[in-house]
């Protein structure tokens, strides 16, 4: 960038705001506006009962005071985060294992590139047939209890969708399975970037592979962990598809499984936009947070 | 000393492989289930897991086909759908990444800091606002909202601001300018073709998440036979499932993941590649 700043002749400039155009127009009429309303919204009464349309009324932050004041939201803020973190720490656990693995120069493993392909394809699948299989797959008469029973490890099928704990599990595992190489490949490039030499001084210095991991490769890792903690958080706030088609949208066993976005998506089918917007400010608020730390974390990192 | 070392290497390396077999193991296997029992009939699957492939699948492909559900034009949607929004995604996106790549003007730091603040942004806090204006410009029910706003993509952005970055000279471009070439020109035949590994990953990322995406085609599209995969995925699971053939259960989830998976196979090595490089800048 610095290099090509002297030869430039300043009547091309214009083709700067040219080529921009059809950025800006599209992502302020489909991005901007629909924030701004949503924010709008989220100050009026505005929903319907049976067939009659109430508001919309200017109520100031009514919307938000009951939205708090429910447990609703915060049963389901606790839902989405407790099958985030269920998914998430065997995920990042098992990315370390494997991008330590395939990293090492003294392992030298062969067919990485094989492996790598498979725990990637998982991120690629439809989400929302995933869960469909996932659904037929456990279900009470389903291929899996079929199995357990045949191996004699259960003597009925085991009702996986009717527990909360297994329900939420359930959830956890195909986010698990989904992401774990997406997050393995981020790590490895991470582990990648570390000068090799460090590694070799540490080596002549007669350091254990596991003493390299944990004190050399981990904390020079950490503001790759970061990101990759504070997208996931990102992502997992936005759980949606697994759940909703996993359990036809009623997040149940009574609703232990319902997420925050499922709940959006409630509000807007029955069409409560004063709710609904209350909602999306909500997690527009938390995810802007969120996205904050990572350019801090970014950032401070290129100062270096 | 150092045949100690080897011996270890070697058996930590058998115990690495192992677990790397059983990861495998892990992602296939439901995969495995799937498309045998879309080979399976529905006498076949009532009567319990077996794990060898059966001779069902042209049969539950037909009954698929003739059901109730509209698959072909939901494939034909979902299809046009996708390719139309990673061919504009990508284009655009670009070409965002060449205005701020290539020239110098008023705000162009400004404008940069935005795209990338707005980056994380997801669509779901905004589309309560998204679907009240396309209800009010009339575009409910229809395409247009799912395809356009591709070209304002943030992320496709980033990964080609970040590929200019590392492999776009700017003196080509110069060299380009003496001989005459317009700007618009120098874009769609020099700076475009120059993209192309790029231009790659980024259709197949795009293509795909379009493909898979369930959120909002499913709040926008409500005529049957305009709706997506996706959607006719949740139909299926919100219909008294219990009446359904199996079999085409089996067979209608392997048939919308398919393409994906075929595409895949071939590509595989540019998309992992593709990953590793929009990541985080290391």
């Amino acid at each position: 960038m610095e290099k090509s700043k002297n030869n430039k002749v300043v009547s091309y400039n214009k083709w700067g705001y040219i080529f921009l155009l059809p950025f800006l127009i599209v992502y302020t009429v489909f991005q901007l506006i629909p924030l701004i309303t949503t924010i709008y919204n989220s100050f009026f009464e505005n929903y319907r009962v049976g067939l009659m349309q109430v508001g919309p009324n200017f109520v100031g932050l009514k919307n938000y005071a009951e939205l708090f004041a429910t447990p609703d939201i915060w049963q389901y803020l606790a839902n989405t985060m407790i099958m985030w973190i269920m998914g998430f720490v065997p995920q990042i656990l098992l990315s370390l294992l494997l991008g330590a693995w395939f990293t090492s120069p003294s392992l030298r493993l062969k067919g990485q590139q094989f492996f790598k392909t498979v725990i990637y394809l998982p991120n690629l699948i439809m989400a929302s047939a995933f869960s469909m299989l996932f659904f037929t797959l456990f279900a009470n008469e389903g291929p899996i209890n079929s199995m357990l029973v045949g191996a004699g490890i259960l003597s009925t099928g085991y009702k996986f969708l009717s527990h909360t704990f297994s329900a939420r599990a359930l959830v956890a595992f195909m986010n698990f399975i989904m992401w774990f190489g997406n997050t393995t490949i981020l790590l490895m490039s991470g582990m990648l970037g570390i000068d090799p030499s460090i590694y070799e001084a540490a080596e002549i210095d007669g350091a254990s592979s596991n003493q390299i991991f944990f004190r050399i490769t981990l904390p020079l890792l950490k503001p790759i962990l970061v990101y990759v903690l504070i997208t996931s958080l990102i992502g997992g706030l936005q759980m949606f598809d697994v759940p909703q088609i996993l359990t036809s949208g009623t997040g149940d066993p009574s609703r232990t499984t319902m997420t925050l976005i499922m709940y959006l998506n409630k509000h807007l089918y029955s069409k409560n936009f004063g709710m609904g917007g209350a909602l999306s400010v909500f997690l527009f608020v938390i995810t802007a947070i969120l996205s904050i730390l990572v350019f801090k974390f970014v950032n401070s990192k290129e100062v270096k | 000393m150092r045949k100690k070392e080897s011996q270890m290497n070697s058996s930590s390396r058998v115990v690495c492989y192992i677990v790397l077999v059983l990861v495998s193991i892990m992602c296939l296997f439901w995969f495995y289930l799937l498309f045998v029992n879309a080979t399976r009939s529905n006498s076949e699957l009532s009567r319990g897991f077996t794990p060898f492939f059966s001779t069902h699948a042209a049969e539950n492909w037909h009954n698929l086909l003739h059901g109730t559900l509209p698959i072909l034009n939901g494939l034909w949607n979902s299809f046009f759908i996708a390719i139309t929004t990673s061919v504009l995604s990508v284009y655009f996106s670009t070409m965002t990444a060449y205005a701020i790549h290539a020239y110098d003007f008023k705000g162009k730091k400004y404008i940069y800091a935005f795209i990338l603040g707005v980056m994380m942004i997801p669509t779901q806090v905004t589309v309560l606002g998204f679907l009240q204006l396309i209800g009010k410009m009339n575009m409910d029910d229809s395409f247009i909202p799912l395809i356009v706003p591709a070209i304002a993509a943030p992320i496709t952005f980033f990964y080609m601001k970040q590929y200019m970055d590392s492999s776009l000279s700017l003196s080509l471009i110069e060299a380009a300018r003496i001989d005459g070439a317009g700007e618009f020109r120098i874009f769609n035949t020099i700076v475009f073709p120059l993209m192309k590994p790029a231009i790659a990953v980024q259709m197949i990322f795009t293509f795909v998440t379009s493909w898979n995406n369930y959120f909002t085609p499913s709040l926008v599209l409500h005529t049957d036979t305009k709706k997506t995969l996706p959607i006719l995925i949740a139909q299926l699971r919100a219909a008294d499932w219990l009446k359904f053939d199996m079999g085409q259960v089996y067979m209608m989830i392997a048939f919308s993941i398919a393409p994906v998976i075929i595409v895949y196979l071939f590509m595989s090595r540019n998309i992992v590649g593709g990953v590793s490089l929009g990541g985080v800048k290391e």
